[in-house]
């Protein structure tokens, strides 16, 4: 039961006002793409035991979409932020660098 | 025999007795009494048999650690099996009944596998179910199934009510001995909102009952003053009887409140769950006292000597008349103490450790009680009663020194922290050597959305074993000075895991581990000999710790004997995982208030009422409630059906169609944004018409369909699923907010803003021409196009669309005029022979005309070209959700299963979901198969069963035969036809 704090309304949402919507800033392969690369946004996923970004919604709140880092091993959150975006804030990329120095990236 | 005391008893009120029945026995109690302490004074030892053996139990704590005392409590509609008396409060009327034999609990036939015990052995669920292979059903699971399981299944509905809560708190607190009270008191004092849960119906924990004393008075004093400040802060929340059974992430705490367990009837809720959402959390749980492992330690009248000193101070109840203390610690001492405080004889106390010094068996001696240092019990003598001990050597191999002739045996074997909380989210415990236990690790607590400290465990919960330790602890974690107590300085204990240390098989194969599953050492020692080297693997090999206790009293010992087994450290054999519930809670509880009609939220169109007073047969969908059929006095339910595609057919139909879904898409970018949606082209689609359209997911599986209106220039309306609404809807948000979110487009579900009305059948037209209002001609209003305008004074916007096959307006008003409507149609279609029908006329009609519906034809491994569907997928487009993973090799290839429709050769209706068999067998010896069937029924119109399905190749063997085998041997034959089945030339709609 994570609480996570959505970045559009301000709210500290529970778990169960939210959906997971799995692994965050995956590259959408269409077509004309080759085998390899669809298969690996479709299916191929990190699941790593550690820094995770993710998707979530708010869907019993203000319906919106946003990302969040988050220690998957100690369920630590080191921020959330708008879905409209390529890649996490630098800002917060430093500040999980800082806590996880060994954490390899986000790619 | 055991008693009730003349004197004594803290916990009681004399002057108020209480009369309760076990297994129909009348019996008397008093207030303050648990049902534990009550059968205990009664002289009622004996309260159950164990699981596997049948053995006679009775109890061996005071607490929720018990493991045998289980009864089934209550009658009829508030019969509850598996409740562990020493957590049950006494209560007037109470009515218990022992579980687990046949036919009496004296005399018990099952027994007879106690004897037979060596056949029994660890690990035998996967050994002597193996084979031979006939043995299973006719043998092993008949007998399996009779003597298993606990307890009766209750058979009434329960008449109880139960609630879910909801609290927030910087600091919960959980245990109310004097580490809780203590802690709580400090940050009560530190203004913090503090919540307070106490498991019993009592603060003060076990202080009381060890003499321990602060500030010079005796602890009771202290823990009634404590109380009361607490009372008076503002701040703080006290609860007793609640148990806080889980931690969860983030400080999610669980918390199960007993309110009304002890007073039955009283109309206030029984149980209350409170999800507490905590900043902090201490455990101040205290710590569970470990039996001794020695033959015959499960023999009714051997308990914990912890729990034979509350029985005598809490209770004035004496477990027996002469008790033998056996013990490695000096803790054990202040039962003896107790006990002859209480005028009761202590034959001897027996000591593991060879040389014993200090105050308390200073003491001891000092009452002319004999010490025996460095022994041990050899075994327990009886069998539903203890008779005697026979006393041995702790270093030899249980030669008998000596035979003490005794009523009662108290044990212990040290303490173990109660480290449950802690370990449920995360925290790790670290082995104390010196202690004999694992406590929690500081340096590795759980943690939480910060990353910081979840958890503080405070007191005996954290290792602290005298009540100066306790305080002391209490202060430097939480705050505060730590208040002075009568604390004597206590000798360390020494470990023993088996009794005596040189114990052969004989003895091994009568020492309990788990009393409630019936593990000894020696199937501990079997497993570790058969391979068995994770604790994990070993607990399931050999239940151990799997029962409804879950191993608080004894998995260390069984680690320890595991460890032994291995020749490792305890550390390195490490812990099986601590799971919530602490303790088990009720199913009720679980379910709160979410029962009968406010199980889940109903769902209802506007013209629901009507429908229920018009002979509706209700269905769910998703949370709404359809029509399935309007059924008439003396009608069956397929008579409806039929008569209602009939008169459809030949005169006119209406059908509530207000659930299905409607979502506005609007914007500069919203026809770019439907092409990328849907499988089609929807930006071309001209205002005031409609389209059909196909959204697949990116796997390229067909996940929805609906019409699709353009409603101006940038805003359509797309018709979902009944289902599908709010999916689809979230499906749309998803791709705009994290996908496209430079697209100028927004979206709206307005499912419930519009009633609709499907008026279908030759007779449509007239119907809506009598109403009068708006032009719905053939030219006026052609087939899908959509018109606005009112339509007899309602505003109302219509479309020429036909699920049907017939000609079909589905008329979409507010939802507040959708009752006046449908009343007004009715009104006007008599003349015109109108009847409503339900959604399995609906289906009926759809499938007579090969429309395919989705959850039918599709099931998330379908695609749209295997359903013939290729004219509703664009080749122009460049690209639409779905469209590479449909360009996959496996997509395209020819060999996919294609729908057909299928027609029995004697026209009987084929049974749904069944498969076409083909030549051959597969890898796994498997009939082949070449097809399946999709959706069948009987259909009125065409007298004959009618089907869809999905075969290999099926487009292109039309006319062939093939075999469908169903129950009972019989295989039904069925040629492939076309799917579409009536009116294949569409004339019927386009008039």
């Amino acid at each position: 039961m994570l609480t996570l704090e959505c970045p559009y309304c301000g709210v500290k949402a529970e778990e169960t006002e939210l959906q997971a919507g799995g692994e965050a800033h995956l590259k959408r392969f269409g077509p004309g793409s080759s085998d390899e690369d669809f298969d690996g946004y479709m299916f191929m996923r990190k699941n790593p035991k550690g820094v995770h970004f993710e998707r979530w919604r708010h869907s019993y709140g203000c319906g919106k979409w946003f990302l969040a880092a988050r220690c998957t091993a100690t369920l630590e959150v080191f921020g959330t932020y708008p879905a409209q975006t390529s890649e996490p804030p630098a800002e917060l990329q430093a500040r999980i660098k800082a806590k996880r120095p060994t954490w390899g990236g986000y790619k | 025999m055991s008693t009730r005391l003349a004197r004594g008893g803290r916990l009681i009120d004399r002057t108020k007795p209480l009369n309760f029945t076990f297994n129909g026995r009348r019996m008397q109690g008093y207030r303050g009494d648990t049902l534990a302490s009550a059968l205990l004074g009664a002289d009622q030892m004996l309260l159950g048999r164990s699981f596997k053996y049948h053995r006679p139990r009775g109890l061996v704590a005071s607490g929720a650690e018990e493991p045998n005392a289980l009864v089934g409590l209550g009658e009829g509609s508030r019969f509850e099996p598996n409740q562990r008396v020493t957590t049950t409060e006494l209560f007037e009327g109470a009515s218990a009944a022992s579980q687990n034999h046949w036919p009496s609990l004296e005399f018990d036939v099952g027994a007879i596998n106690n004897t037979f015990g060596r056949f029994l052995p660890g690990g035998f669920y996967y050994k002597t179910f193996m084979f031979p292979r006939f043995a299973w059903k006719h043998l092993f699971e008949p007998v399996i199934r009779r003597s298993a399981g606990l307890g009766k299944v209750p058979q009434d509905r329960d008449a109880d009510r139960y609630e879910y809560a909801y609290g927030f708190a910087d600091l919960v607190i959980v245990g109310g001995g004097i580490a809780g009270l203590a802690a709580a008191l400090q940050a009560g004092k530190e203004g913090k909102r503090v919540l307070l849960i106490e498991q019993t119906a009592q603060w003060g924990g076990r202080a009381p009952v060890d003499g321990v004393e602060i500030d010079g008075k005796p602890a009771d004093e202290w823990v009634k003053k404590t109380v009361e400040a607490l009372g008076k802060m503002a701040n703080v929340t006290l609860r007793l009887r609640t148990m806080a059974s889980g931690l969860y992430d983030h400080g999610y705490l669980l918390a199960y409140e007993r309110i009304a367990d002890h007073t039955p009837g009283d109309g206030r809720p029984r149980h209350r769950l409170w999800r507490i959402r905590a900043g902090h959390v201490v455990t101040a749980t205290g710590a569970i006292e470990r039996p001794l492992s020695f033959a015959g330690n499960d023999i009714p009248g051997v308990m914990l000597a912890g729990a034979v000193r509350d029985y005598v101070v809490n209770w004035a109840v004496s477990p027996g008349d002469r008790t033998v203390v056996v013990t490695n610690n000096d803790d054990a001492y202040r039962t003896a103490l107790a006990l002859a405080d209480a005028g009761l004889i202590v034959v001897a106390v027996i000591d593991a450790r060879t040389s014993v010094k200090g105050a308390l068996p200073d003491a001891v001696r000092a009452k002319g009680i004999r010490v025996l240092e460095g022994r041990g019990i050899a075994k327990v003598k009886g069998s539903k009663r203890v008779t005697g001990v026979s006393v041995c050597t702790q270093a030899g191999e249980g030669g008998e020194i000596e035979a003490i002739t005794c009523d009662a045996v108290a044990m212990s074997g040290g303490w173990s922290p109660v480290v449950h909380l802690w370990s449920h989210c995360g925290g790790k415990l670290i082995w104390d050597d010196a202690r004999a236990m694992f406590r929690p690790d500081a340096a590795k607590p759980p943690t939480g959305d910060q990353g910081e400290a979840m958890v503080t465990a405070v007191g005996s919960a954290n290792g602290a074993l005298t009540a100066d330790e306790v305080l002391a602890d209490v202060a430097s974690q939480i705050g505060g000075k730590a208040a002075k107590t009568n604390t004597v300085a206590e000798a360390p204990l020494e470990p023993v895991w088996i009794m005596p240390q040189g114990a052969g098989p004989q003895l091994k194969m009568k020492m309990w581990l788990d009393y409630q599953n019936d593990v000894k050492v020696s199937d501990v020692q079997l497993a570790a000999r058969e391979g068995y080297h994770s604790v994990e693997h070993t607990k399931r090999y050999t239940t151990l710790g799997m029962a409804t206790d879950q191993g608080k009293l004894s998995n260390i010992n069984g680690l320890a004997v595991l460890s032994d087994a291995l020749s490792q450290a305890i550390p390195q054999t490490g812990t099986t995982t601590f799971r919530p519930p602490y303790t088990p809670i009720s199913m009720g509880a679980i379910a709160g208030e979410a029962r009968g009609d406010i199980f889940q939220p109903l769902r209802k169109t506007p013209m629901d009422e009507w429908h229920g007073a018009n002979g509706a047969y209700f269905e769910p969908v998703g949370l709404w409630r359809r029509t399935y059929c309007y059924q008439r006095p003396g009608e069956s339910v397929h008579d409806a059906v039929n008569r209602e595609i009939v008169n459809a057919r030949s005169k006119v139909g209406m059908l509530d169609a207000s659930t299905l879904g409607k979502l506005i898409v609007k914007g500069s970018d919203a026809g770019r944004f439907l092409d990328m949606l849907y499988t089609g082209v929807m930006s071309t689609l001209p205002v005031g018409k409609c389209r059909y359209g196909l959204m697949c997911n990116e796997n390229g599986f067909l996940s929805d369909d609906g019409v699709v209106v353009r409603l101006s220039e940038d805003t359509w309306l797309c018709h979902t699923t009944s289902g599908g609404a709010d999916r689809i809807h979230g499906w749309m948000e998803d791709w705009l907010q994290c996908e496209w979110w430079d697209w100028k487009v927004y979206t709206a579900n307005v499912t419930e803003e519009y009633a609709q009305i499907a008026v279908a059948g030759p007779n449509a037209r007239k119907v809506l021409e009598k109403l009068g209002g708006m032009d719905v001609s053939a030219e006026g209003l052609p087939a899908m196009e959509w018109r606005e305008g009112l339509l007899g004074g309602l505003r109302a916007r219509i479309y020429r669309i036909s699920f049907s096959g017939e000609l079909s307006y589905e008329i979409a008003v507010p939802a507040s005029e959708g009752l006046a409507l449908w009343k007004a149609l009715i009104a006007a279609g008599e003349e015109f022979g109108v009847m409503p029908y339900g959604t399995e006329a609906m289906h009926i009609m759809r499938a007579e005309k090969g429309f395919i519906m989705i959850g039918d034809e599709t099931d998330g491994t379908v695609i749209p070209q295997d359903l013939n569907l290729n004219w509703a997928i664009s080749k122009k487009k460049a690209d639409y959700l779905g469209k590479r993973a449909q360009e996959r090799s496996h997509m395209a290839s020819p060999d996919r299963w294609k729908l057909v429709g299928l027609e029995t050769l004697d026209g009987s209706v084929l049974p749904d979901g069944v498969y076409a068999v083909a030549d051959g067998v597969n890898a796994n010896g498997q009939r082949n198969v070449q097809g399946r069937v999709t959706s069948t029924y009987y259909s009125p119109t065409l007298k004959k069963g009618i089907a869809m399905g999905l075969v290999k190749h099926g487009p292109d063997r039309m006319g062939e035969v093939i075999d469908f085998p169903a129950d009972g041997g019989k295989v039904i034959k069925a040629r492939i036809v076309d799917q579409v089945f009536y009116d294949k030339e569409g004339a019927k709609q386009n008039v």
